[in-house]
C-alpha cells in the first residue's frame, strides 16, 4: 500500500512540476536521474548475486534473493527511461542532439554521439541486462527446486557473462547517459567513478531491504555476521568511491587544463553546497561511523548509514546531471525532486517486493547455504 | 567453521600437523640441491653485470645511458614501475585476501610477501641510480638543513618517496610478524646450538601461549587493515608521476585505478612464475595445489580484463576528447615507430590472459607458466610504451627523437633481476616458504584427508 501511495506522490510531483511551469529541462533531468538511479540499483542487485557466484563465496547466499528481486526493476526502469528519451527528453538533456547548432568540437563527436547509434546502444544494454537477469533468476530458482549441482555451474556461467557484460556496459552507458550531458567534457575515469557510486548504493539498499524484511518477520536466518559483512562492504566501498573521486579531481586540478577544469569550476562555483554535501555524506560520515568493528554489526548504525548513502549518492548523481542538463539558474531541490524520487522509490519497492514474493526467501538447496548459516566474521 | 563438501580441499594428501611442519621445513634442512646452486650462480652472474653497470653510471654519469633531451625517462623508470608493480601481489594476497577471508592465500602469502620486499628493493634502486649521484640520495628526504633547501612537496616524485618507504616498512613488519610463530617452530626443530640461538632470537622468544597468539592475531589484523589501502595508494602515487603532467598519453584520469590493477596483475604473474617452479623443486605440490594456481589465474583474468578495458577506454577517449595531441599520441603508439612495443603489450596483457576463461588452460601448469611469462613481459612493455612513446614525439616535431637503451641500462635491469633471484633463493633456504601456522589453521576444515574423513 505504502508503495502505491509513494507512486502517487511521485505522479503528483510531476503534475506539480508541469502546472507550476518549471523548466522542461528540470523535469526531464529529474526523470532521467531517477530512472538511471533505480535501474542502477537493479543492476547492482544482480551484480551482488553474480559476483559472489563466480567468486564461489558462501556467506551471502542467505540474502541473495533480495538482489535477484531488485533486478526485476531493470526492464521497468528501462521503459521509463525510453519514454523520457522519446517524449522529447533527448532534446532537453543532451546538447549534442541539436544537430544544426554543433560547434567544431561536437561535430567531431558525431560518429559516436548521434541518435540512431545512441538508441542502438540503449537497446543492447537493456537487452543484455534483461536477458541475463532473467537467466540468472531462473537458474537460481531451478537450483532451489531440485538442488542439482549442474544448475549451480550454470548459474556461475551466466554470472560470469553478466559481470563481464556489466563491466563494459556500465562504463559505456555512463558515457552515454551522464557524461555526454556535458558533451565537451571527458574523463577516462568517469565510468568507474559512476560504477563505484552505483555499487556502494546498491549494496546499502540490499541491507535496507534485509532490515525491512526482518522487521516484517521474514529472513530470520540472517544474523549479525551477515550484517557485519555488508557493513564492511559499505565502509570499504565508500572509501573506494572517495578514492576514485579524489583521483579524478586531483588529476584535473593538478594539470589545470581549462577544457577539463571547467567541469569542476561549474560545480564548485554554482553547486558548492551539493559538491561538499556529496563528499561529507558519502565519504566522511560512513568512514567515521562504520570504522569500529561493532558499529558494522548493529542495525542501529548500519541502517542510518545505509539511508545516508542512499541519499548521498542520489545527490552525487544530481551533481553529475544538473549543472549540464539544467544549469544553475533553473536547478534546485524542491517538491518536484523529492516527490519524484519518492515516487520512483515506491515503484522500485513495489517491483522488488513483488519479485521477492515470487520465490522462497531462503535458497535452501544452494550448495553454500549451510555455509551461509554457520560462519563467523572474526574481524 | 562449516565448509561445503563441494569445495576443493586446500591441502592434498594425508596430512597431520606434524607432517605439515616436516614438509614445509624440509627445504631448509640439509645441503641445497644442485639446481639451487645453479640458480644462484646464474643470479649472481646477472648481479655482477648489474654491479658493473652501476659502476659505469656512478663513475661516468647518466651520459652512459641512451637517454636524450627528448626522451629523458627510459628503461630506468620503466623498470622502477615494473618492479613496484610486481611487489603488489604480496600485499594484495596477505591484506586484501585476508580481509576477504580467502583461505587459499595461506599457502602462498609468505613467499609472495617475500617477493614484495625484494621487488621493492629492486624498484627503489632505479630512482636512486637515476639521480646519477648516489651519495646525494638523501636529498629526497625533507629535513631542516643549513641551506634552507627543501624538497618540492608539490612533486608526485616526492610523494613516491613517502608512499614507497611506507609501503616497504608496513610490508616488512607484516611479513615479519607473520614469520614469528614459524620461526619459533624452526627454532624448536633446530639440530644445532647456533641455529637454535639464531632462530630463537629471531622469534622473539615465541612460546605459543594463548596470550602470544591473541596478540599476534590482533597485530596481524591491524596490519592487514593498514596494508589494504597501501595496495591502492602506492601504485596510485606512481601513476601520479605521469598523470599529473600535461603530456598527452600521461595525463588521463583513469591512471590511478588502472595502474593498481596492472600492478596486481603483474604481481600475480610473477608469483605464478616463481611458485610453479618452486612447488616442484621444493616438493610442496600438496600445499600449493592446482587449485591455488587456478585461483590465482582467476585474479589474472580479473585484473587483466580491467587493464584491457582501461587501454580501450584511453584509446576511445583520446578520440572522443577531440584533442588532436591525444589523438596523435595514441595513433603514434599503435602505428608509429614503437608500434611493435604497443602490440606486444596488447597481445601479452589483453589477449593471452583471456585464455584463462577455459578451465583446461587455467588448470594446466605448463599453460599457466607460459602465460605468466607473457604477462611479465607484457607489463614491462606497458610501462615502456607509456614512458617512451609519450615522450619521443612531443609537441615540437623538430625535437622528435628515438630512444634505445645502452648496454649500461640493460646491465642495470639484468642486475636487478639477478638481485631478485639471489635474494629469493636465499629466502627459501633461511625461512619457511609457506606460513606453517596459517596452513595448520585451515587443515581441519580444508585438508583433503580431514574433509573425506569428515564425510564418511
Amino acid at each position: 500500500m505504502a508503495g502505491f501511495a509513494m507512486v502517487a506522490i511521485g505522479l503528483l510531483a510531476l503534475v506539480y512540476g508541469w502546472i507550476a511551469g518549471l523548466e522542461a529541462n528540470r523535469i526531464y533531468a529529474n526523470l532521467h536521474l531517477n530512472s538511471f538511479y533505480f535501474v542502477s540499483l537493479g543492476l547492482i542487485g544482480l551484480f551482488f548475486v553474480a559476483v559472489h557466484a563466480i567468486a564461489e563465496s558462501g556467506w551471502q547466499v542467505s540474502m541473495q534473493r533480495v538482489g535477484e528481486a531488485m533486478s526485476m526493476f531493470i526492464p521497468v526502469g528501462g521503459i521509463i527511461m525510453l519514454i523520457v528519451f522519446l517524449s522529447g527528453g533527448m532534446h532537453h538533456l543532451f546538447e549534442w542532439t541539436h544537430k544544426d547548432h554543433l560547434d567544431h568540437i561536437l561535430i567531431k563527436k558525431v560518429p559516436y554521439l548521434n541518435q540512431p547509434f545512441f538508441y542502438i546502444r540503449f537497446f543492447v544494454f537493456f537487452a543484455g541486462w534483461g536477458l541475463l537477469a532473467w537467466l540468472i533468476r531462473k537458474t537460481s530458482r531451478q537450483l532451489d527446486m531440485n538442488g542439482d549441482i549442474q544448475y549451480f555451474h550454470r548459474l556461475r556461467k551466466y554470472s560470469a557473462f553478466y559481470v563481464v557484460f556489466l563491466a563494459i556496459t556500465s562504463v559505456v552507458s555512463s558515457w552515454d547517459w551522464l557524461m555526454s550531458i556535458d558533451a565537451h567534457w571527458f574523463s577516462t575515469l568517469y565510468g568507474w567513478y559512476v560504477f563505484s557510486s552505483m555499487l556502494v548504493t546498491g549494496f546499502s539498499v540490499i541491507v535496507i531491504f534485509v532490515f525491512v524484511l526482518q522487521r516484517m518477520g521474514y529472513m530470520k536466518h540472517v544474523n549479525e555476521e551477515h550484517i557485519h559483512d555488508m557493513g564492511k562492504y559499505m565502509f570499504g566501498l565508500s572509501i573506494f568511491w572517495a578514492y576514485l573521486w579524489f583521483s579524478q579531481y586531483l588529476l584535473i586540478w593538478y594539470a589545470n587544463i581549462p577544457e577539463e577544469t571547467i567541469y569542476f569550476y561549474e560545480r564548485l562555483n554554482h553547486f558548492d553546497t551539493v559538491f561538499f554535501f556529496n563528499l561529507v555524506v558519502n565519504f566522511v560520515i560512513p568512514f567515521l561511523l562504520l570504522m569500529p568493528r561493532n558499529a558494522k554489526r548493529v542495525y542501529s548504525v548500519v541502517i542510518p548509514v545505509a539511508v545516508l548513502i542512499f541519499i548521498g549518492h542520489w545527490v552525487d548523481l544530481y551533481q553529475l546531471i544538473m549543472p549540464g542538463a539544467v544549469g544553475h539558474e533553473a536547478a534546485g531541490i524542491g517538491f518536484l525532486e523529492i516527490g519524484l524520487t519518492i515516487g520512483f522509490l515506491g515503484l522500485f519497492m513495489l517491483v522488488t517486493f513483488w519479485g521477492l514474493s515470487k520465490a522462497p526467501l531462503v535458497p535452501k538447496n544452494h550448495p553454500f547455504y549451510e555455509e551461509s548459516l554457520h560462519y563467523h566474521t572474526n574481524y | 567453521m562449516y565448509v561445503s563438501p563441494i569445495r576443493e580441499p586446500l591441502i592434498r594428501g594425508e596430512k597431520n600437523y606434524s607432517q605439515v611442519t616436516k614438509d614445509i621445513l624440509a627445504p631448509m634442512a640439509g645441503k641445497p640441491s644442485i639446481y639451487w646452486y645453479l640458480g644462484i650462480s646464474l643470479a649472481l652472474i646477472a648481479l655482477v653485470f648489474g654491479a658493473w653497470a652501476t659502476y659505469q653510471t656512478v663513475y661516468y654519469g647518466i651520459g652512459t645511458w641512451g637517454l636524450n633531451k627528448t626522451v629523458g625517462w627510459g628503461w630506468g623508470i620503466t623498470n622502477f614501475v615494473w618492479w613496484v608493480g610486481i611487489g603488489h601481489a604480496g600485499t594484495f594476497i596477505s591484506a586484501i585476501l585476508l580481509l576477504f577471508r580467502q583461505k587459499w592465500r595461506t599457502s602462498i602469502n609468505r613467499s609472495a610477501e617475500a617477493m614484495t620486499l625484494i621487488a621493492i628493493a629492486c624498484a627503489g634502486f632505479f630512482p636512486l641510480i637515476h639521480m646519477g649521484r648516489l651519495l646525494l640520495g638523501f636529498f629526497i628526504f625533507p629535513y631542516p638543513n643549513t641551506r634552507a633547501l627543501w624538497v618540492n612537496f608539490n612533486s608526485p616524485l616526492l610523494w613516491d618517496v613517502f608512499a614507497i618507504s611506507t609501503y616497504f616498512a608496513v610490508s616488512l613488519i607484516f611479513w615479519y610478524v607473520g614469520l614469528i610463530p614459524d620461526l619459533g617452530t624452526v627454532r624448536d626443530k633446530a639440530k644445532t646450538k647456533i641455529r637454535k640461538a639464531i632462530y630463537g632470537f629471531l622469534s622473539f622468544g615465541w612460546t605459543g601461549s594463548a596470550k602470544h597468539w591473541s596478540r599476534h592475531e590482533t597485530v596481524s589484523l591491524v596490519l592487514a587493515g593498514l596494508a589494504a589501502p597501501l595496495v591502492l595508494s602506492v601504485h596510485t602515487i606512481v601513476s601520479f608521476d605521469f598523470a599529473t603532467s600535461v603530456i598527452p598519453g600521461w595525463h588521463t584520469t583513469i591512471f590511478p585505478p588502472y595502474f593498481v590493477s596492472g600492478a596486481v596483475f603483474s604481481g600475480f604473474a610473477m608469483v605464478l612464475t616463481l611458485l610453479i617452479v618452486a612447488r616442484k623443486a621444493l616438493n610442496l605440490e600438496e600445499y600449493i595445489t592446482v587449485n591455488h594456481i587456478e585461483s590465482m589465474n582467476k585474479i589474472i583474468i580479473l585484473t587483466g580484463s580491467i587493464v584491457g578495458i582501461a587501454y580501450i577506454t584511453e584509446f576511445f577517449m583520446a578520440w572522443y576528447s577531440g584533442v588532436e595531441y591525444e589523438q596523435f599520441t595514441f595513433m603514434n603508439r599503435a602505428f608509429g615507430p614503437y608500434a611493435w612495443a604497443y602490440w606486444i603489450m596488447m597481445t601479452c596483457n589483453v589477449v593471452t590472459p583471456q585464455l584463462f576463461w577455459f578451465k583446461k588452460i587455467r588448470t594446466s601448469l605448463t599453460a599457466t607458466f607460459i602465460i605468466s611469462i607473457f604477462v611479465n613481459i607484457g607489463m614491462w612493455f606497458e610501462r615502456f610504451v607509456i614512458v617512451v612513446t609519450s615522450l619521443h614525439r612531443d609537441f615540437l616535431p623538430s625535437s622528435w627523437s628515438m630512444y634505445s637503451p645502452s648496454l649500461v641500462e640493460v646491465g642495470l635491469y639484468v642486475g636487478t633481476i639477478g638481485l631478485f633471484f639471489t635474494l629469493f633463493l636465499l629466502f627459501i633456504r633461511v625461512f619457511p616458504v609457506i606460513a606453517i601456522a596459517e596452513v595448520k589453521s585451515v587443515l581441519k576444515s580444508s585438508g583433503d584427508h580431514q574433509k573425506t574423513a569428515h564425510h564418511e
